[in-house]
């Protein structure tokens, strides 16, 4: 690697030659403000907020996009560096909603805490605004695109990560704007409902359907029996959020909060997580010995389900008909739970929360109804929802001490919280499926080949006499790849696991801000950690679980349970 | 053979034909079937001849008459007097606007005696739709040099003697341009034309591309050859149907004689042209925007570097000079970078088209050796202001060009010295204005169109020009405020500081330039509430001077009834109730109602 010697603000560093400038500044320790540069995203150049002087340089320059050179002296706080950075930003408000106090992003808003870090103190343009329509037409995302700076992280994201495509710059001059094409609402554009994009926006442009005012109102009607469910993620992150370090694990806090808040029951989507392996093993094993089709694809994640009934209809017959564990969770809620507790469906209310802005659409679809008698989730709240709940109620979140989830169906295994994490479904199910099928108990429960943060993960694990090939995968972009590779018939594995956001649910669209590499390696770190202090590693060992079977399922892929465990996909017009 | 003892050459550009010389064209071919002149007398189609003020054009050779707005009724005197009976028809000639003379010779006409006619040395001259008229007149020539006796270094050198800068507006040198480009790794490289001219009032890349296709194909085959692309895009703007016309004939006919496609001269050297419609984006004239825009994105500009030189076209090294640079290639292949480097000055060579237009007698193409004064190109060329009105300024390089004073009249035009007093050669655009424009307006009018053509990527550009354009507004609405003008200067010098691209960087120019050589304008709308130039109609009163004798004629105009005074007395008006609708000062015999 060629090294190059820049000069910033006066210190010499050295630096790769493929560094860009801004690169370089961070890595001599000086932090200057950036809008529309993301980490993980290609920079653009566009916001202009990260200018900075380059010796010789006919004017300021981009530090985002440009690269450094031998001997470059840049300087970034000087008169012109200033003004132009406080000009940008003052242009920025200018065109923005002062709303601040009843904004969604409130404190939390990276246009504000520039703003705050520039020391603004007014604004002298008050001229045109933009004037859109918000786009609320779906269950899981709002646009607000008066909000919306231009940065164009959220077509990046969908773009580069996703590959989803859904958003373009429209219009030009002060008009330009940022919408799917023809502008219509991402209802009807080929929208997964992933909410990456959401959370790469700087500002509150496009944030998450905000349910927390019905479940307040659920839990204050006393003729409600209100129960809530917490995906697996949701408790390495939802720390960060309250204040906590980045992997934070903090379910016996979450739980305590939540019967803070006033749930009646709080439960674990880790129990239907294990229930999930059980059926989908016991489908995988069924498809492998009928010659059913594969390789099988997992089901769990409703942005990769979106996206493969939107983009790839014709593949829809390698989906695993098993309903996700949110899914499962209500139907049992419904159904199971009601005739246990002898409370009737229709007077429960059942609260899922998730990592994940999909679910909010998937617990919206209409067979998503056991009883006959409305959704079986009634309403998904974000990791982000959750936090501000919390906040809401006045809970002093880091000094709440452990409690234990209800019985029975807060019962889980390590097996199901790895669920969480890119790879984990895949390891949860080899732990079932190589023990059923073989009658033996495994030496070592965890297959690394299969963890990490790799785009996709290949390996062969022997199952018996088979050696099975297996596919894991995140993000839709990298789901694209073996999609791809399965319809062009080169892609001979038997098993797929596919999450649609990085890292898995750990770097859902529904979590925390600010999650970028580092974050979600100490997220998925806490996962694993919790699987390793559990007690019961395996989904068949999980005694609620084999209850469950035992008094009411009967078996995995039995009637009762295929009536419903189980779903069916359809493809999607849109876009 | 068959005896041709006359050519009319019918001029069949843009302006022309809009002025109805098709039409013109059909009359007279049938006016000579009539009269049986039909074999002896040649109707040639040309492109543009640059006077397009005066159009229809017509030129009958071998005199070399020049005939101006004829029209179709026209025809029978035409054809019985010039070509029957050899007289010329004195009443369609050309007459100078101060001496009123009629010229009755195109080279003799004020429009055309200083100018230097190379680029556009064919246009008006040929027929644009037979390679056979380009050939005779000695193109491809150039080609053919190159290919059979030339190394590409030798021709990317020769581009460099030459000393030839873009004509696209940044007035990059060209040979070194085509030099990073032949210099940068890649297995395929690619030529692109710029022809997406955008610049209000510029249309010198249209009138070469209507009226001598082949000169530019061929620049573009030669530069192909120089840097090491076998493939070529010439970039056109869909709103020029006849440029892409032409261009798609001339193509074919340079295909068909092997100019262009596989082994051309046999010397193992491919070269393919494909068109690109371009669909009238302003910004897709920013080179990294256009690439954007052939490769079917979006046409948005992106950071540089790295320059399409070393990553353009699909990531390809890409070499993009505008049409006018293009076709200064084949001259100076042909006589030599020494010959080429000796007109022009010393750091801007060769010549310069410009489109004349706005308060101008000549409106029209002209193009001149580079260093000529813009007082030489402006009333010698131009034929100077029309209605006696007075020069006031001239705006020169489009809407990212600066707006020059008439203390600046004698200024050399070149690259640099037009940069030093605020301005740029841009694409060789002239507006000229006279004492009736205002001057905040006018810059009000630059700053709209850059901000409506912005590509919105850019905060600085696309927030900034509308906050300047908002902060212009009020000043010519007359609700200007202390500390507007110092606003505009902030907001004008970031946006130069901190835009990604060429169009933001230089969109604050029309104001900046305006400002600081009629800031006084700019005080007067604020300070006095009063347009000087009288155009700010919230600015604008009618006043009744001295001169009144009460007759009461303006009274009893007034449709809002506001202006009183007794019979043979001073009438006056009232200004709070006052529509400025001037029906009074256009009635009032005496001209005793000014404006201001």
């Amino acid at each position: 690697m060629e090294l190059v010697k820049v000069t910033i603000d006066g210190r010499q560093i050295e630096v790769a030659k493929t560094t860009t400038v801004l690169e370089a500044i961070q890595k001599a320790g000086i932090k200057i403000p950036t809008l529309c540069y993301h980490p993980e995203l290609r920079p653009e150049g566009a916001c202009r907020v990260c200018m900075v002087e380059v010796e010789g340089a006919r004017s300021l320059v981009a530090s985002c996009v440009y690269p450094v050179s031998q001997g470059m002296v840049v300087r970034t706080n000087t008169a012109a560096v200033r003004e132009a950075r406080r000009m940008v930003v003052e242009l920025l408000l200018a065109n923005h909603p002062k709303d601040c106090f009843t904004c969604a992003r409130n404190l939390n808003c990276e246009l504000q805490t520039i703003a705050a870090d520039l020391g603004l103190r007014g604004i002298r343009f008050e001229g045109k605004r933009k004037s859109i329509p918000i786009d609320a037409n779906n269950p899981s995302l709002v646009r607000e695109q008066e909000k919306c700076i231009l940065c164009g992280r959220c077509i990046r994201a969908c773009s580069e990560r996703q590959g989803v495509h859904v958003y373009s710059f429209v219009k030009r001059g002060f008009n330009t704007n940022v919408a799917p094409a023809f502008e219509v609402g991402l209802d009807k554009a080929p929208c997964t409902f992933c909410g990456q994009c959401a959370t790469v926006c700087p500002t509150a442009a496009i944030v998450e359907k905000d349910d927390t005012r019905e479940v307040w109102q659920a839990i204050s009607d006393s003729t409600k029996h209100v129960v809530v469910q917490t995906a697996p993620a949701v408790r390495v992150a939802l720390g960060e959020a309250l204040g906590m370090g980045p992997g934070s694990v903090v379910t016996g806090k979450m739980v305590a909060a939540l019967r803070n808040l006033g749930f009646n029951r709080v439960f674990d989507t880790d129990f239907t997580a294990d229930l999930t392996i059980m059926e989908e093993g016991y489908e995988f094993i069924s498809r492998l010995n009928n010659g059913g089709k594969l390789p099988m694809i997992t089901s769990c994640s409703p942005g990769w389900v979106n996206f493969v009934e939107i983009m790839y209809p014709e593949l829809l017959g390698h989906l695993s008909t098993a309903k996700s564990p949110q899914q499962m969770f209500g139907a049992l809620v419904k159904t199971y739970y009601a005739e246990k507790s002898g409370i009737k469906p229709q007077d429960i209310v059942s609260v899922a929360i998730m990592p994940c802005t999909a679910k909010k659409a998937e617990a919206a679809r209409e067979e998503m109804d056991s009883t006959g008698c409305g959704p079986d989730v009634d309403f998904v709240l974000t990791t982000r929802e959750l936090a501000r709940m919390i906040k809401e109620a006045g809970i002093d979140f880091s000094s709440l001490t452990a409690e234990q989830f209800d019985a029975p169906l807060g019962i889980s295994t390590g097996a199901g919280v790895i669920f969480g994490a890119t790879g984990g479904v895949m390891e949860a199910a080899l732990r079932t499926v190589v023990e059923v099928v073989t009658g033996k108990e495994l030496d070592c429960l965890e297959f690394h080949a299969v963890r990490g943060l790799n785009g996709v993960k290949e390996a062969e694990i022997p199952v018996g006499d088979l050696k099975v090939k297996l596919a894991v995968t995140h993000t839709l972009s990298n789901a694209r790849k073996l999609l791809d590779k399965i319809n062009s018939g080169d892609a001979d594995y038997h098993f797929i696991e596919i999450m649609a956001c990085p890292g898995g649910c750990i770097g859902g669209g529904g979590q925390p801000y600010a999650s970028c590499g580092d974050i979600r390696q100490k997220r998925l770190n806490s996962i694993y950690e919790c699987d390793q202090c559990s007690s019961l590693r395996k989904s068949h060992e999980n005694p609620a679980v084999k209850e469950l079977y035992d008094t009411w399922l009967g078996k995995p892929l039995g009637e009762k349970s295929y009536q419903i465990l189980h779903t069916h996909y359809h493809p999607q017009q849109r876009g | 053979m068959q005896y041709i003892r006359a050519h009319v050459l019918i001029c069949a550009g843009t302006g022309c034909t809009a002025s109805g010389s098709k039409k013109l064209e059909a009359a007279l071919h049938e006016e000579l079937v009539k009269k049986g002149l039909d074999k002896e007398i040649k109707i040639v189609e040309t492109g543009c001849h640059g006077f397009c003020e005066a159009g229809p054009l017509v030129i009958i050779y071998p005199e070399g008459t020049f005939y101006v707005r004829v029209k179709e009724e026209d025809v029978p005197e035409l054809v019985e007097s010039h070509l029957y009976k050899g007289r010329v028809v004195e009443r369609l000639l050309y007459k100078e606007p101060v001496t009123h003379e009629s010229v009755p010779n195109y080279n003799e006409l004020g429009f055309y005696k200083k100018q230097r006619r190379m680029v556009l040395g064919n246009c008006g001259h040929i027929n644009p739709e037979i390679i056979g008229d380009y050939i005779a007149n000695g193109g491809y020539e150039a080609l053919a040099k190159v290919l059979t006796s030339m190394s590409s270094g030798a021709v990317v050198n020769e581009i460099k003697q030459a000393g030839l800068r873009g004509r696209g507006g940044g007035g990059f040198p060209t040979g070194m341009k085509w030099e990073f480009t032949q210099k940068a790794t890649g297995d395929k490289k690619y030529v692109v034309c710029n022809a997406d001219e955008g610049d209000p009032g510029a249309f010198m890349d249209r009138s070469i591309l209507e009226g001598d296709p082949h000169r530019v194909i061929e620049g573009m085959t030669v530069c192909g050859y120089a840097i090491g692309a076998d493939e070529g895009y010439l970039y056109v703007r869909a709103e020029y149907p006849l440029a892409i016309k032409r261009l798609t004939i001339a193509i074919a006919q340079a295909e068909e004689l092997g100019l262009l496609g596989e082994n051309i001269f046999n010397s193992g050297f491919n070269f393919h042209l494909k068109i690109k419609e371009g669909a009238g984006a302003f910004v897709c004239g920013e080179e990294t925007a256009l690439l954007a825009s052939i490769e079917g994105k979006r046409g948005m500009p992106r950071p540089r570097p790295p320059f399409p030189a070393i990553s353009g076209l699909w990531g390809k090294p890409t070499n993009i000079n505008n049409v006018e640079t293009f076709a200064n290639i084949p001259q100076i292949i042909n006589n030599g970078a020494a010959w080429y480097a000796a007109i022009g000055t010393e750091k801007s060579k060769g010549t310069k088209v410009f489109a004349l237009t706005g308060r101008i007698n000549h409106t029209g193409l002209a193009e001149v050796p580079m260093g000529i004064t813009m007082r030489e190109i402006i009333f010698d060329i131009g034929g100077g202001i029309p209605d006696g009105k007075n020069f006031k300024a001239v705006q020169i390089g489009g809407p990212s060009g600066g707006c020059l004073p008439k203390e600046l009249l004698d200024l050399p035009v070149d690259y640099d010295s037009l940069v030093q007093v605020g301005a740029m050669m841009g694409s060789g655009g002239l507006v000229v204005m006279d004492e009736t424009t205002c001057m905040v307006d006018l810059a009000k009018f630059f700053l709209a169109f850059t901000q409506s053509e912005s590509c919105g990527k850019c905060t600085p550009c696309r927030e900034g020009t509308m906050r300047m354009l908002e902060i212009l507004t009020r000043i010519t609405d007359g609700e200007g405020k202390v500390g507007d003008i110092e606003l505009l200067e902030e907001l004008a010098r970031n946006i130069k500081n901190t835009a990604l691209c060429g169009l933001g960087q230089t969109a604050p120019n029309p104001v900046l330039s305006t400002l600081r050589y009629f800031r006084q304008e700019y005080e007067t709308h604020i300070n006095e509430k009063r347009c000087p130039a009288g155009v700010c109609s919230a600015l604008t009163g009618y006043k009744i001077t001295d001169k009144c004798i009460g007759c009461g004629l303006c009274k009893k105009t007034c449709p809002a009834e506001v202006i009183s005074g007794e019979l043979k007395g001073r009438h006056t008006i009232d200004q709070e109730k006052c529509i400025k609708c001037g029906d009074c000062a256009a009635k009032c015999p005496l001209k005793a109602i000014i404006k201001g």
